[in-house]
């Protein structure tokens, strides 16, 4: 099965000659399109109040678009089936909870390591460091922990990835709970279930620190511009010599290797970018939500990425952005909101019933429901639709023996 | 001379390297697996001069790998029919528990039952749970499964996680999200003998005795029966079974049940041994038998169960030296080195794409 791979790092030599595979989408409505929903996203905050539930949700929601981007890079492009996705996460939002935190407060004497930040930072013990400085890091550490968890992988076949991601993924979050009693000299890797809080607020050059007790509006935008680039990186790479090796890696490996195509160092990168955006989308949230907590680093959060992925359909860019915008609502807006609590639709009616303990389930059943009927998501990718109306997946032989 | 030596040693040394390639492959899961208990064991040694602590663990080890033994099985038989790690299987098991619990008041066991009364509705209860486990597992495989059995490989895995997390919710309905204590019916702290310093529980025989015949049945039944006979042909070559009058469809039907009756059992066992009964007790399980049955050589029914014991050994060790919080932690990174070094397990996958 595993085929040996040599890898030719001279055939990637002509980066320059980026020739789109696949025919753009685009087209004047096409660009008319995303235009009117660019400068509708940039206005949407002066249509509610600074501090509304539903800015929250959407900052919220932003930061998951940027996550699952990423993970449609390793399961959707590459065909990587990640479940422990939810390591980057954590890296990213430790990497804001060490550099941009006063939880080191001992270090430099009490007096805390500071670099660019707001005034008042400055003044405080712990390590703070500006915040695009630290999203740069967080990119670079989730990058590298990416090569790492990928690494073992790359022999294995698609199901075994999944389980060996897992465990990564479960391992950095009970390393992330237990982290309180990992002492490195006298610092403790993490927080553990207490949480690693305040965390420094964003800080942009000339503009005041963000405050997400004051005004959610900066946060909001930030977010965007995030996921721009984001979304950016992700159409200019789908279109790319690399993003073409992924796609083909994931139809058919063997036949991609044999056409040249180095395979670890194309897998590798695929780990290395999903891990990235899941990164910076992790330190966006650790300064967000003010808090790293090693709760939140659950394999049921992998399972939600995933879902968001898989809903919008894989590989499918535009429809990644509406899986992930549409659950983070369920779950931070509709679920929390509109179904539950003393307003909840079905206190209205009478009913004494809480949405809240179900969304787990809804995530499963909506994983279930769509991979029967709608496999290739709500947007599907087109070149998915040609294949799955083909009639592929005659490889799914099962082929084992159970002997007594 | 140096000339001359150096292309000769080269293929020499390339045979040393490869030899040693060799020996890894073949003996380095096992030496790895020996790290932790020849660590402690010396350990032991030099504190208390026996090796009795050590032996407590395996002891422990061997009554929790009978239920790690008896959920891996689950997950090797579907695995070898249709190559899908049913990531619902956890979750069967922790239904089981929760049949398990709910049953005990309602076949009337209580702390003051007799003897013959604990054993009698054990069974009832056993085998109620069984069955509910056993046609859950069906249900499963028929509404998330069989409608993907064409589509590529990843849809039934996702749907799998699927499966598994509506399961944990049902449970989280059912005995809500706090940890059920569970009435401690056979006294399984209670002991029953000692041999060579080891302290024997009740419960270390209940996991036991009811792991060994369920096992023996199991693999009786695959080797002998008619229904076995088409599981394993179905196994090695669905298209050629087909050809034969084999009903796939039942077969791999059946092949759930049965991992889903282990699971049901297993899930008794669990509630009575541990008292103890939450949702989200099977994510763990599963893992961990997972763990088992790749450790064993996925497919492969001797393998599941070696690999459940073993795992449960390196678990029992795990929790009562380095400490319970660090437990997954080292079963995982036990998962991820197997899985990197030797994909096929100790015994040997039985999987034609492993070949």
């Amino acid at each position: 099965m595993s085929v040996a791979a040599p890898s030719t790092p001279t055939k990637t030599g002509g980066r320059a000659k980026r020739t789109p595979a696949i025919p753009r989408l685009s087209g004047n409505a096409n660009k008319i399109l995303v235009a009117l929903v660019l400068v509708a996203a940039v206005l949407f905050p002066f249509f509610f109040d600074p501090l509304s539930g539903f800015l929250d949700a959407t900052t919220t929601a932003l930061a998951y678009v940027v996550m699952a981007l990423g993970l449609n890079i390793v399961v959707g492009f590459a065909g990587l089936l990640d479940l422990g996705y939810v390591a980057f996460f954590a890296i990213g939002a430790y990497t804001i909870g060490w550099l941009g935190s006063g939880f080191y407060s001992t270090v430099g004497g009490g007096k805390g390591i500071h670099f660019l930040t707001s005034s008042f930072a400055s003044s405080l013990p712990g390590i703070h460091i500006n915040f695009i400085l630290v999203l740069v890091a967080a990119v670079v550490i989730a990058a590298f922990l990416g090569v790492l968890i990928g690494t073992p992988t790359l022999r294995l076949r698609g199901d075994y990835i999944a389980i060996v991601t897992l465990a990564f993924g479960e391992i950095i979050g009970r390393v992330a709970v237990n982290g309180d009693s990992v002492k490195i000299g006298k610092y403790a890797l993490t927080a553990g279930r207490q949480g690693i809080t305040p965390v420094d607020p964003i800080k942009l050059p000339g503009l005041q620190p963000f405050s997400n007790a004051l005004n959610l509006r900066p946060w909001y935008w930030v977010a965007l511009v995030l996921v721009a680039l984001v979304l950016v990186v992700n159409v200019r790479l789908r279109d790319s010599r690399l993003g073409r090796a992924w796609i083909a890696l994931r139809e058919d490996e063997v036949a991609a290797v044999s056409m040249g195509i180095p395979l670890v160092r194309t897998k590798l990168m695929a780990y290395a970018t999903g891990a990235a955006f899941g990164g910076i989308s992790g330190a966006f949230l650790g300064s967000y939500l003010n808090t790293v907590n090693a709760d939140q680093f659950e394999f049921s959060f992998s399972i939600f990425v995933l879902a968001m992925v898989i809903l919008g359909g894989l590989g499918s860019i535009w429809g990644v952005v509406v899986g992930a915008l549409a659950l983070s609502y369920i779950n931070r807006y509709l679920i929390p909101n509109i179904l539950s609590g003393p307003d909840g639709i079905p206190r209205k009616l009478g009913l004494n019933f809480d949405f809240t303990e179900l969304s787990f389930g809804i995530f499963g059943f909506l994983l279930v429901i769509m991979m029967v009927l709608r496999p290739a998501g709500l947007i599907p990718e087109r070149r998915r639709k040609l294949e799955l109306s083909e009639g592929a997946g005659e490889d799914s032989e099962p082929v084992i023996a159970v002997r007594g | 001379m140096e000339a001359a030596s150096v292309p000769r040693q080269s293929p020499r040394q390339s045979g040393a390297a490869m030899a040693i390639r060799k020996f890894l492959s073949c003996y380095g899961l096992i030496l790895v697996l020996l790290v932790l208990p020849v660590v402690y064991g010396i350990h032991d040694l030099s504190t208390d001069g026996n090796l009795i602590r050590l032996g407590q663990n395996f002891k422990d080890g061997i009554s929790n790998g009978a239920i790690w033994a008896l959920i891996a099985l689950g997950y090797t038989l579907v695995y070898g029919i249709i190559e899908l790690i049913n990531f619902a299987h956890g979750d069967v098991f922790m239904i089981g528990s929760f049949v398990s619990v709910s049953l005990f008041s309602t076949v009337g066991l209580t702390l003051t039952t007799g003897p013959l009364g604990i054993v009698l509705g054990l069974v009832v209860t056993m085998l109620l749970a069984m069955v509910v486990c056993g046609s859950l597992n069906v249900m499963i495989e028929r509404v998330a499964y069989r409608p993907l059995r064409s589509a590529p490989k990843l849809a039934p895995l996702i749907t799998a996680v699927g499966m598994s997390f509506i399961l944990q919710n049902v449970g989280l309905l059912w005995k809500g999200g706090s940890h059920q204590s569970v009435t401690d019916l056979v006294h399984s702290q209670q002991h029953v003998f000692t041999f060579l310093g080891i302290t024997v529980v009740r419960g270390d025989l209940l996991a036991v005795l009811i792991t060994v015949p369920l096992v023996f049945l199991l693999t009786t039944f695959i080797a002998r029966s008619r229904l076995g006979k088409a599981m394993r042909a179905t196994a090695q070559d669905p298209e050629a079974a087909r050809l034969m009058g084999i009903n796939v469809d039942t077969t791999i039907s059946l092949t759930f049940l049965l991992g889903g009756l282990l699971a049901g059992a297993a899930g008794l066992i669990y509630a009575v041994y541990q008292t103890d009964a939450w949702f989200f007790q099977g994510f763990q399980a599963g893992l961990i038998a997972f763990t088992a049955a790749v450790m064993g050589g996925i497919g492969n029914l001797r393998g599941a169960v070696l690999g459940g014991l073993i795992i449960g050994f390196i678990q029992q060790i795990s929790d009562n030296r380095i400490g319970a919080t660090w437990t997954p932690v080292v079963v995982f990174a036990y998962l991820v080195l197997i899985m990197v070094f030797r994909p096929q397990g100790l015994i040997g996958e039985e999987t034609r794409e492993a070949g």
